[in-house]
């Protein structure tokens, strides 16, 4: 096959690329240039956008001997994943911008380049297996190594794009992906991994939306007494479960600290309460995204609700482009915004975009610390007794 | 598309001679001659003067082929460096002797090494530069330059006009440029590397004071070139040292690489009117043939007054980095003409400059052409251009 190999300028990339190569592949090496201004020039290698990344990716290209190329999407990237990044938090939702920029960048502009162009798949670093499934399909998997696994971001896939896609890392751990990139001499061996939202230099996100966003004051609320408990300068630097740097004036009557509940980005309004209080198991998605055919009826399976989460046992509920996910062992800090992927078993369902998540249950029971496995079932959302919505709940982006 | 990038790639279809061209082989020969051989031109006893002699039979040579005289060659790494010392050096010299030239003119469309040290000097060093306009086929106009120098003639530190652009090989009207420039005594300085050996460059008759040349663009090699500087001109030193070029440049001189630029030059200069006529039909043709294959392509820059070996297309609805790849898969080497910002192509300041939007501007290739080019090569572009411009259009919509 003629491959595409996007070259992040990091050790998996480079990796995927070589095995791309050794697997009697036709392979050229494509930085994506994603920063609108190219001058940043970052060092340590935080991002994927620098300078110094895509000289990196180059170098390893020329290691391996394939051709390379920068592919500059800065446009897109802004207008799909920076500007999409900022409205959702000014909505008081939490973005993921790497899913975002696999759906709309890496799979979606830069495969539909390398097709017209004359390519048949595009090959990344990713940690995530596909699989032939039983009616000739693809089929989207986690990672062998469950530390690395990056299924998650990839849950927007659909089966086209799967169809056209390569992760030739993900039978494999991390650290055999960096002794193999020291065998084959490339030298991002030991580069460190990148972590923070590569378009934020400094890994500040508050102080980036800060700058875009303006101060925008509000209130915090307690949820218990409905008082007002003490002021802040912009909703958008708080995050659902987030309990520090609250500097709330009034103390809890309890005398226990609170947690950001949720946000209400029209009034600047932020729920405080008690950490009993942040549990949810009802969620609900729109946006709904399937690596193959849509689970016909409810369907039992687990559901991760952010990057690196735990995965929930769930029954999970589609009608037309909403998906009710009912949450059998009740999940902390679940952000609106941040994807709900699906799970059976090993293999990704598909996801949605998590719109409300909420308390069916009563809260006194979940917070006994339910035993897994017992969870009971949540009961309609419309008759719970003492449902709290976490509307507009978020937790940190990743 | 058919046949597999590494494993059977042809040997590759040059045409990027204005990014570099092949050495050659009598520069090749007289540089791996002097690579055995130990000698500081500085030094005094007899390794040395063997070193010194080849560096000014070198120098003299140069200058007998540019009609300069030996001592108005100062050699430099390069055609950067060369740039750099005549606009920063004389910038800082005419300042000195009167503190009211601040003025630089120059055009929209030099080269980065122009562009940028004069961005520099007006960050750093209070210069106000002015960036004069280009017309249509990228030409100056010297009556802007006339009315701009007119203004107010005493505050020009330096003039700067390049001899031949780089992109779309457009020949700017220097003469006029020195004379309306040397109305008021004021200096001028022409980035001429893409013209040396393509169209006559004689330094003593064109009367510009400070001339940049670099080998490796007319078959010597990297890292070696010259600013041929009038005598009575003193620019500022940027690099401190042995003083080994008139005070005014220093480092050891790279005696093998002097040695092939001369042979290099020497040889270019010589050849030039049949290398050209030899290189517009080529080029000619190669135009033709072109906007047979993709009738809506487009020659950009003027049709005569540019450099022989140039062709720089627009393709509409094609991305010229989808383009350059394509033709690189099929072994046929050209360039979107622009410099790179982390290997980001970007829209060519040219073709902006020439009137061009952004979508056109990124839709274009240069094509240059040079001492080994062959009717072959030609043939080989016409053949691949209709199928990989179908195909780049189909990857824009
Ligand atoms: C017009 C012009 N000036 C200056 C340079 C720089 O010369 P060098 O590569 O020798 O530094 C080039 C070559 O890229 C050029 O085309």
């Amino acid at each position: 096959m003629k491959v595409v190999a996007a070259m992040s300028g990091g050790v998996d990339s480079a990796v995927a690329a070589a095995r791309a190569v050794d697997a009697g592949h036709e392979v050229t090496g494509v930085h994506l240039a994603l920063a609108r201004t190219r001058a940043t020039h970052r060092t340590g290698s935080r991002g994927c956008c620098t300078i110094e990344d895509a000289g990196d990716a180059r170098r390893a290209a020329d290691v391996l001997g394939i051709p390379f190329y920068v592919w500059d999407l800065s446009e897109r990237f802004h207008d799909e994943v920076v500007e999409d990044f900022t409205r959702e938090y000014e909505a008081g939702r939490t973005p993921n911008p790497c899913l975002r920029c696999n759906e709309r960048i890496k799979f979606s502009a830069v495969l539909d380049r390398a097709l017209a162009l004359g390519y048949d798949a595009v090959a990344t670093g990713h940690y995530a297996r596909l699989r032939p499934g039983p009616a000739g399909e693809v089929e989207l998997h986690r990672a062998v190594d469950p530390g690395k696994d990056q299924s998650y971001v990839l849950g927007v896939l659909t089966q086209e794009q799967l169809a056209h896609s390569l992760f030739p890392l993900g039978d494999t751990a991390k650290p055999e992906v960096r002794a193999e990139a020291a065998a084959r001499g490339l030298l991002v061996a030991d580069k460190p991994d990148s972590h923070d939202i590569c378009f934020i230099a400094d890994g500040d996100t508050a102080g980036w939306l800060r700058q875009r966003l303006g101060p925008a004051s509000g209130s915090f609320v307690d949820v218990t007494t409905g008082d007002v408990v003490g002021s802040h300068e912009g909703a958008y630097r708080f995050t659902v479960g987030q309990r520090r740097g609250l500097r709330l004036g009034t103390p809890a009557a309890d005398g226990n600290p609170r947690y950001v509940l949720g946000i209400e980005p029209v009034s600047g309004t932020v729920t405080v309460g008690p950490r009993a209080a942040l549990a949810v198991d009802r969620v609900e998605g729109s946006r709904p995204r399937w690596t193959g055919a849509a689970p016909t009826a409810s369907m039992a399976g687990t559901v991760q609700l952010r990057a690196h989460g735990a995965a929930h046992r769930a029954v999970v509920t589609v009608e037309d482009d909403r998906v009710s996910i009912e949450l059998l062992d009740p999940a902390e800090g679940v952000a609106a915004g941040q994807a709900a992927v699906v799970y059976d078993g090993t293999r990704v369902v598909g996801s949605c975009t998590i719109s409300t998540a909420s308390r069916a249950t009563p809260a006194d029971t979940a917070s006994r610390a339910t035993p897994a496995g017992t969870a009971s079932r949540a009961t309609p959302a419309g008759t719970a007794s003492r449902a709290t919505p976490v509307d507009a709940a978020r937790s940190s982006a990743s | 598309m058919t046949q597999p990038e590494t494993a059977t790639r042809q040997p590759a279809v040059y045409l990027d001679h204005a990014a570099t061209t092949p050495m050659l082989p009598e520069a090749i020969a007289a540089m791996t001659e002097q690579l055995g051989r130990t000698g500081n031109a500085s030094s005094l006893h007899g390794s040395g003067r063997a070193g010194r002699k080849v560096v000014e039979e070198s120098r003299e040579a140069i200058a007998r082929a540019l009609n300069a005289r030996p001592g108005e060659i100062v050699f430099t790494s390069g055609g950067t460096e060369a740039d750099n010392l005549a606009l920063k050096g004389i910038y800082w010299a005419r300042r000195d002797e009167d503190a009211r030239r601040v003025r630089i003119l120059s055009t929209v469309i030099e080269h980065h090494a122009v562009l940028d040290s004069l961005d520099w000097l007006a960050t750093h060093e209070g210069a106000q530069v002015e960036l004069l306009p280009v017309d249509a086929a990228g030409l100056l106009d010297p009556d802007e330059l006339h009315r701009s120098i007119e203004r107010d003639p005493e505050s020009v530190a330096l003039v700067s006009v390049m001899w031949a652009n780089n992109e779309v090989g457009a020949l700017q009207p220097v003469a006029e440029v020195v004379a309306a420039a040397h109305a008021h005594g004021i200096p001028v300085h022409t980035d001429a590397v893409q013209a040396v050996g393509a169209v006559p460059v004689d330094f003593a008759a064109c009367g510009v004071d400070a001339l940049t040349v670099t080998a490796h663009k007319l078959g010597g090699p990297y890292g070696v070139g010259a600013l041929v500087l009038r005598r009575d001109l003193s620019p500022t030193a940027l690099v401190h040292g042995g003083g080994q070029e008139r005070q005014v440049r220093s480092g050891t001189l790279d005696v093998p690489a002097v040695a092939g630029f001369a042979v290099a030059l020497e040889h270019a200069v010589k050849e030039q009117p049949h290398h050209a006529a030899r290189l517009s039909g080529l080029r000619d043709d190669l135009v033709r043939r072109v906007r047979a294959a993709v009738p809506d392509a487009r020659l950009n820059g003027d049709p005569s007054d540019r450099l022989p070996g140039n062709a720089h297309v627009s393709f509409p609805g094609c991305e010229g980095d989808s383009l350059l790849m394509l033709l690189d898969q099929r072994g046929i080497e050209c360039s979107t003409g622009s410099a790179c910002s982390a290997g980001v192509p970007q829209p060519s300041h040219v073709l902006l400059a020439m009137g061009r939007d952004e979508a056109d501007a990124r839709s274009s290739l240069r094509f240059s052409l040079g001492r080994t080019t062959t009717p072959a090569d030609v043939d080989a572009l016409a053949e691949a251009i209709g199928p990989v411009v179908e195909r780049a259009r189909a990857a824009a919509r």
